[in-house]
C-alpha cells in the first residue's frame, strides 16, 4: 500500500513537472517524435528489405545446360555429385523435351519454329540448381562448369548478388543510425531531466532531510523520462499504422515489379508500433536514469 | 536516556580545513542545548553530522543509537526520520500553501492521506498558523515562514529537532516567539532540541544547557549556562591536530 502510495504520488509529480517545464518537456518530445519516426522508417524498411531478400534467395539459381551428346552415364554422374553437395537445396532435371514442349506452350511462333525442324530438337538438356545462399553461387557454378560435358552454368552475373548486398548495406546503415540516433535521444532527455532536478533542488533537498528514501527521491524523476517517452511515440505510431497501411493499400502490396512485394501491415504494424513505445519508453528511463545518477548524489 | 552520543569525533573537511576537532559530548533525550561560538567555530558541522549531512572523519557519532559514521548512503532516510530539522533560510517550497508544505514531508513517506491530515493539521496547529493554512510562503511574515519550517520538522513526532540559527534571519520580537514555541515543543513533546545560534541575549535568557565552540573545538559544556566569550583555544587545536 505504502510503497503504492508512493509510487502514485511520483506519477502525479511527473505529470506536474512535465506541464511546468512545458517548452523544455515539448523539446524532448519532439527529439523522441523524430527519433522514432525515423526509427519507424527503417524498421520499415528492413523488415521488408528481409522480405525482399528473401524472395530474392528463393530464386537463387544457377542454370547448367549439358552439351548435346551428353551421355545417360554422365547425367547420373553429374545427379550424385549434386547429391553429396551440401550448400545445394534442390535441383532439377530439365531435358530438352520438357524444355520443347515449354516452348511450345508458350509461343505459336516458337510452335510452328520447331515444326519445321521435324523433330531435330536443337535445344540442350539443363539442370536448374537452387543453392541455400548466395554466397554458393559463384563457387557453385565454378564447380559444375568442370565437368566435360557441361556446356555452361550460369546464375544471375552477379546482379542478385549486388542487390542482396546493397539491401545488407541498407540494413546495417539504418541500424547504425537508429542507434545513434537513440543514443542522441537520451541524452537530450537526461538534460531534460538535469533542468528539472535542478529546478527542483530544495524540494529534493527537503525530501531528503524528512527521510524519503532514494527510490521515492529518484522515481519522479524516472517516471518523467518514461511518460516523455510515451508521449513522444504517440505521433510515430499513428504516422506508422496509417502511413504504412496507406501505402500497401495503395500499391497493393507491390514496388515497382511483382518480385518486390511488401510485408503485410497487419499485425506488423502492431509489432513495429510496440516496439517504437518500447524504445520511446525505455529510452526515457534510460535517460533521466542517466541523469538521476549524475545529479543526484545520494 | 542518553540520545547522542558523540566520542573523540573530528571533521576534516576535503580542502584541509579542520572544522571539528576531538569532540566528545553526551545529550539526553528531552534536553534543550544551545550551540554557540563564533563564526566558523564549527557550529554547523557539528548539527550536521549529528543528521548526517556530513561524515565524521574519524571517531563516533551516535544518535538515537544509529551510528552515523557507519550509516551507508542509501540509508541515511532512516536517520532523518527520527529528527527534524529546521535552517536560517525556513527552505520551504514556493508554489506550495502552508499545509502543502507541511504535508509535502508524509506525503514522500508514503502515508496515506487520511493520516496526513490530521498529523499536519495538529502540527500547525502547534505553531499557531490555523488561519494560514492555504497561504502561499510569500504572503506570510519571516516568523510566520519559520513557524511552518518548524511545523515540517515536527509533523513527524521526531525525538530530536535540530535547528541551525533559526532565528538568524528575524528581529529579537519574532525570534522570541519562535522560542517561545521551540519551548513548547521541548516541554509537550519531551522532544530533545539542538539550536545552534549566535543571539547572545536569548541564550543568556533562556538558562538551557550551552556546548561553546571556538575553532572546531568544544570549550565549554554548562548547564543552565549563557553566551561567555572565551579566551582563544587556537593553541589546543594545535596540540591535538
Ligand atoms: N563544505 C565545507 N568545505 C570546506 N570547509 C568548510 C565546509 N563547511 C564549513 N567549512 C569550514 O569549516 C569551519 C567551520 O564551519 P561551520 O560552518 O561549521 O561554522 P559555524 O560555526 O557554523 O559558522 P557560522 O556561525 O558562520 O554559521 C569553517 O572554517 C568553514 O570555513
Ligand atoms: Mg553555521
Amino acid at each position: 500500500m505504502k510503497a503504492l502510495r508512493i509510487l502514485r504520488r511520483s506519477v502525479r509529480d511527473s505529470f506536474k513537472s512535465i506541464f511546468r517545464n512545458l517548452p523544455l518537456s515539448m523539446a524532448s518530445i519532439i527529439c523522441i517524435t523524430i527519433t522514432l519516426i525515423l526509427v519507424s522508417l527503417s524498421l520499415f524498411l528492413s523488415y521488408n528489405v528481409r522480405q525482399i531478400t528473401k524472395t530474392l534467395e528463393h530464386e537463387l539459381t544457377v542454370v547448367v545446360y549439358l552439351k548435346k551428346d551428353v551421355t545417360e552415364n554422365q547425367k547420373k554422374e553429374i545427379e550424385n555429385d549434386l547429391k553429396t553437395m551440401d550448400n545445394i537445396d534442390e535441383y532439377r532435371i530439365k531435358s530438352k523435351e520438357e524444355f520443347k514442349s515449354e516452348m511450345q506452350k508458350e509461343s505459336e511462333d516458337l510452335a510452328t519454329a520447331f515444326e519445321s525442324l521435324e523433330g531435330d530438337n536443337p535445344l540442350l538438356d539443363s539442370i536448374i540448381v537452387k543453392v541455400k545462399d548466395v554466397s554458393d553461387l559463384k563457387e557453385t557454378a565454378e564447380k559444375l562448369r568442370k565437368y566435360d560435358f557441361v556446356q555452361s552454368a550460369e546464375y544471375g552475373e552477379g546482379m542478385v548478388e549486388n542487390i542482396i548486398g546493397i539491401f545488407d548495406a541498407i540494413s546495417i546503415g539504418t541500424a547504425g543510425i537508429v542507434i545513434a540516433l537513440v543514443v542522441v535521444t537520451s541524452f537530450l532527455i537526461s538534460n531534460t531531466i538535469k533542468i528539472t532536478i535542478f529546478s527542483r533542488k530544495t524540494q529534493i533537498e527537503i525530501k531528503r532531510l524528512v527521510g524519503a528514501s532514494n527510490v521515492a527521491i529518484k522515481l519522479p524523476f524516472v517516471f518523467e523520462g518514461f511518460i516523455l517517452g510515451i508521449f513522444g511515440s504517440i505521433l510515430p505510431i499513428l504516422l506508422s499504422i496509417y502511413g504504412y497501411t496507406i501505402l500497401y493499400n495503395e500499391t497493393h502490396g507491390y514496388l515497382f515489379t511483382r518480385i518486390i512485394t511488401l510485408v503485410p501491415p497487419f499485425p506488423f504494424v502492431f509489432i513495429v508500433s510496440f516496439i517504437l513505445v518500447a524504445i520511446g519508453s525505455i529510452v526515457g528511463m534510460i535517460g533521466s536514469w542517466l541523469s538521476v545518477r549524475k545529479h543526484l548524489k545520494i | 536516556m542518553r540520545l547522542i552520543k558523540v566520542e573523540h569525533t573530528y571533521k576534516i573537511y576535503k580542502n584541509g580545513t579542520t572544522a571539528i576537532a576531538d569532540l566528545s559530548v553526551s545529550i539526553d533525550k528531552g534536553e534543550f542545548v544551545f550551540v554557540i561560538g563564533p563564526t566558523g567555530s564549527g557550529k554547523s558541522t557539528f548539527i550536521k553530522m549529528l543528521y548526517r549531512e556530513e561524515k565524521p572523519t574519524n571517531g563516533q557519532v551516535i544518535v538515537g543509537g544509529i551510528d552515523v559514521a557507519k550509516l551507508r548512503n542509501s540509508k541515511v532516510y532512516k536517520l532523518r526520520r527520527k529528527l527534524g530539522v529546521v535552517f536560517q533560510d525556513f527552505k520551504l517550497l514556493p508554489k506550495l500553501t502552508v499545509y502543502e508544505n507541511v504535508a509535502f514531508a508524509l506525503e514522500t513517506l508514503g502515508l496515506p492521506n487520511s493520516e496526513i491530515r490530521p498529523k499536519v493539521l495538529k502540527a500547525i496547529d502547534s505553531v499557531g498558523l490555523k488561519e494560514k493554512t492555504r497561504n502561499l510562503p510569500n504572503e506570510l511574515s519571516g516568523g510566520e515562514q519559520q513557524r511552518v519550517a518548524i511545523a515540517r520538522a515536527i509533523v513527524n513526532d521526531p525525538k530530536l529537532l535540530i535547528c541551525d540559527e533559526p532565528t538568524g534571519n528575524l528581529d529579537p520580537e519574532t525570534s522570541k516567539e519562535i522560542m517561545n514555541i521551540l519551548e513548547k515543543i521541548n516541554q509537550e513533546s519531551d522532544t530533545t532540541i539542538i539550536m545552534a545560534t549566535h543571539d547572545k541575549e536569548l541564550v543568556n535568557k533562556m538558562k538551557k544547557r550551552v556546548l561553546a565552540f571556538e575553532n572546531g573545538v568544544l570549550v565549554s559544556d554548562t548547564k543552565k549556562g549563557s553566551y561567555k566569550v572565551h579566551e582563544s583555544t587556537k593553541d589546543i587545536k594545535k596540540k591535538r591536530s
